[in-house]
């Protein structure tokens, strides 16, 4: 096998260990798909049947509909309800980034959290109002707004309490849309928040604005005013299309980097202050708790964070051979500059390719070319930001942020928030992944 | 009318010259007709309306309307405990964050009850309810005496014992 692997191709340089391969391999395609046909043709030995017509080719297809929905083969690309049937509490749904690639996450799929319901909004009678320390409090309709200068910027939406399953003690069996499918990135059109903040005049002693939904328990949270003149937007569009009900119809204050929970849906109101309110959901629900009983306040910004996204738990390599290891990389605090890699659980690293250009406080790809032979591995990815930020080992995050004491059983629950260290998917001989640490 | 205009543009402050190159759709709106959604009560109590009321009004207000959720006595059912201290490490960085463990300001009790609770209908409390359902929570977490009633002056004052454990995450962001 190994032999004819080699006169088939050039053997493929070995960055790290375990197999990884110089990324090179994904530019120069053609050596790699050579590689990657000669090891599979030996594996399964099977010879190419004759060709035939599929059903399919023989009779005109269906008719076309208004809106398009993806494949019936692809049933399992859906999210993933925390309360399906609606009772008293907030509902959750994960994206499935494991089955999806590149860095847009189509809206039907884009995480959603609602802590009651969905409000079914009519943009006409929608209203939106800023006051408290302005010059002159303003009210916009939604018709109005629509008609300003539009910007369009790519940017992740990150709920703070993500992958919260990974403060486990012990690592939970959980796929990564378990795990880790309360972010998505989409690109974002809307109304620069500062022109607003201008066209009300704020006092120049302000420093907070309170931002509220109009859901039904009109959920607020206060914002540094600094954030709102420095990238904060009204965004009213999410992929092209005007923003889906649950990510906040028809208008909701995207706050690049900042954690999902500030980013305030079916905005209404923005209150402008010189101190901050206190909100019930900034000073409980987003204030995580440290191990010694003080907690952090004014947690804001989603840190620096990778992960594989295939393969992964779930997903078991049928036999040795080339794989191409893939994942998203984002950071709050900038933009992604670098992505590493290993295969053998962090003995050794190799730089991934990232899909440029990367843009700040976005979704940024990775790939990594590996040749997977066979053994166990445990593949996992590391990155970093310009802004100087990297993201923590395991054993230095649980240091300071602390675990549980006993194993999470439910990927679902929220022991604590603002994980932003490794992820690790142990492959065993078998090609069966398991999620673990290292 | 032209010559004001004109000395309006001199004059302006920069805000203002900010706004006249942006499309100015926004309608001026008065304190009265903002007043129904100028909801939000600030630490130092700085939008506490009128009212007041004690923790006996605010225990039969909680068994109508909140315990099916909450519990009888507050002690926790489908949604939170809202009476009960249990230690805020007895299940490390995972324990339960509680109004008397964790809460940091008063305040916010008035101001998330008013906005959001009951959960089903929220706003069908009045501010005299609300005042009372604030003083019936502290007064069952030993946090103010039974019979001292909650109202704008009283309310900012308790002190919440978790008040100053919290480490500012970002201090260069505010
Ligand atoms: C139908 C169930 C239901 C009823 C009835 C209800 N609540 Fe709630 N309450 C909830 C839920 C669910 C939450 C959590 C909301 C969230 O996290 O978004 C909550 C949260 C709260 C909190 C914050 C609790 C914490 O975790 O610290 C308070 C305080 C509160 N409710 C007070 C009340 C009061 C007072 C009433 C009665 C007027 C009431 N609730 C009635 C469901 C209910």
């Amino acid at each position: 096998m190994r032999k004819r692997r080699s006169s088939a191709a050039p053997p493929l340089e070995e960055i790290a260990g375990n197999g990884l391969l110089h990324r090179r391999a994904l530019l120069s395609g053609g050596i790699v798909l050579a590689g990657a046909m000669a090891s599979g043709a030996a594996a399964t030995q099977a010879a190419a049947e004759p060709l035939k017509d599929p059903p399919w080719s023989l009779q005109p297809g269906d008719v076309t509909p208004v809106l398009q929905t993806p494949s019936r083969f692809e049933k399992n690309v859906v999210r993933i309800l925390s309360n399906p049937k609606g009772e008293p509490r907030t509902q959750h749904a994960r994206a499935p980034l494991q089955y999806l690639d590149g860095t847009i996450t189509p809206n039907p799929l884009h995480f959603t959290i609602l802590h009651s319901g969905i409000p079914d909004i009519d943009p006409a009678a929608h209203r939106f109002v800023i006051h408290g320390m302005v010059r002159e409090p303003l009210e916009y309709t939604v018709e109005a707004l629509l008609r300003y200068p539009l910007v369009t910027r790519k940017h992740f939406v990150e709920c703070g309490g993500n992958s919260a399953g990974m403060f486990s003690n012990a690592p939970l069996q959980a796929t990564v849309q378990q795990l880790h499918g309360l972010v998505s990135c989409a690109e974002w059109t809307g109304i620069p928040l500062s022109t607003i903040l201008d066209e009300a005049g704020t006092d120049p002693k302000a420093t907070w604005m309170i931002a509220e939904g109009a859901d039904s328990l009109l959920v607020n949270r206060s914002v540094p005013l600094q954030k709102g003149y420095e990238d904060a937007m009204i965004a009213l569009y999410q992929n092209g299309e005007r923003l889906m009900p649950g990510n906040g119809y028809p208008m909701r204050l995207l706050l690049p980097g900042f954690e999902g929970n500030m980013n305030t849906k079916f905005l209404r109101r923005i209150l402008i202050t010189d101190q901050p309110a206190m909100t019930f959901y900034e000073t409980r629900n987003y204030s995580p708790l440290l191990p010694d009983g003080k907690a952090y306040r004014f947690y804001f910004i989603d840190e620096v964070k990778s992960f594989i996204t295939k393969p992964s738990f779930g997903m078991n390599l049928k036999e040795p051979g080339y794989y191409e290891i893939s994942g998203i990389a984002y950071s709050g605090t900038g933009t992604i500059t670098k992505v590493l890699v290993s295969a053998d659980g962090g003995k050794s690293w190799g730089e991934a390719a990232v899909e440029g250009p990367a843009a700040p406080k976005a979704f940024t790809r990775f790939r990594m070319p590996w040749r997977w032979d066979g053994q166990p591995a445990i593949i996992t990815s590391r990155a970093w930001d310009d802004s100087g930020a990297v993201q923590p080992l395991r054993a230095d995050f649980v240091a300071k942020r602390g675990e549980t004491e006993e194993p999470v059983k439910s990927p679902y629950g929220f022991p604590n928030q603002h994980y932003n260290s490794l992820t690790c998917w142990g492959v065993d001989a078998k090609g069966q992944i398991k999620h673990v640490y290292v | 009318m032209l010559l004001a205009a004109l000395l309006a543009l001199v004059y302006s402050p920069p805000a203002a010259r900010a706004a006249a190159n942006t499309p100015g759709l926004g309608k001026p709106i008065s304190p009265s007709d903002l007043k129904a959604w100028d909801i939000t009560v600030l630490p130092d109590g700085t939008g506490l309306p009128p009212g007041s009321g004690t923790a006996a009004q605010g225990a039969k207000l909680f068994d109508d309307k909140c315990a099916l959720c909450h519990g009888q006595g507050a002690k926790g059912g489908i949604a939170n405990m809202l009476i009960g201290n249990p230690s805020l490490t007895a299940h490390g960085i995972a324990s339960n964050k509680t109004i008397a463990n964790f809460w940091g300001q008063s305040t916010t009790l008035f101001d998330y009850i008013r906005r959001a609770m009951p959960w089903p209908a929220p706003r069908i409390l009045s501010d005299d309810d609300v005042y009372a359902l604030c003083a019936y929570l502290l007064a069952g977490n030993k946090l103010i005496p039974e019979d001292e009633p909650m109202n704008a002056q009283t309310l900012p004052k308790v002190k919440m014992p978790n008040r100053d454990n919290f480490i500012i995450k970002f201090p260069d962001r505010i």
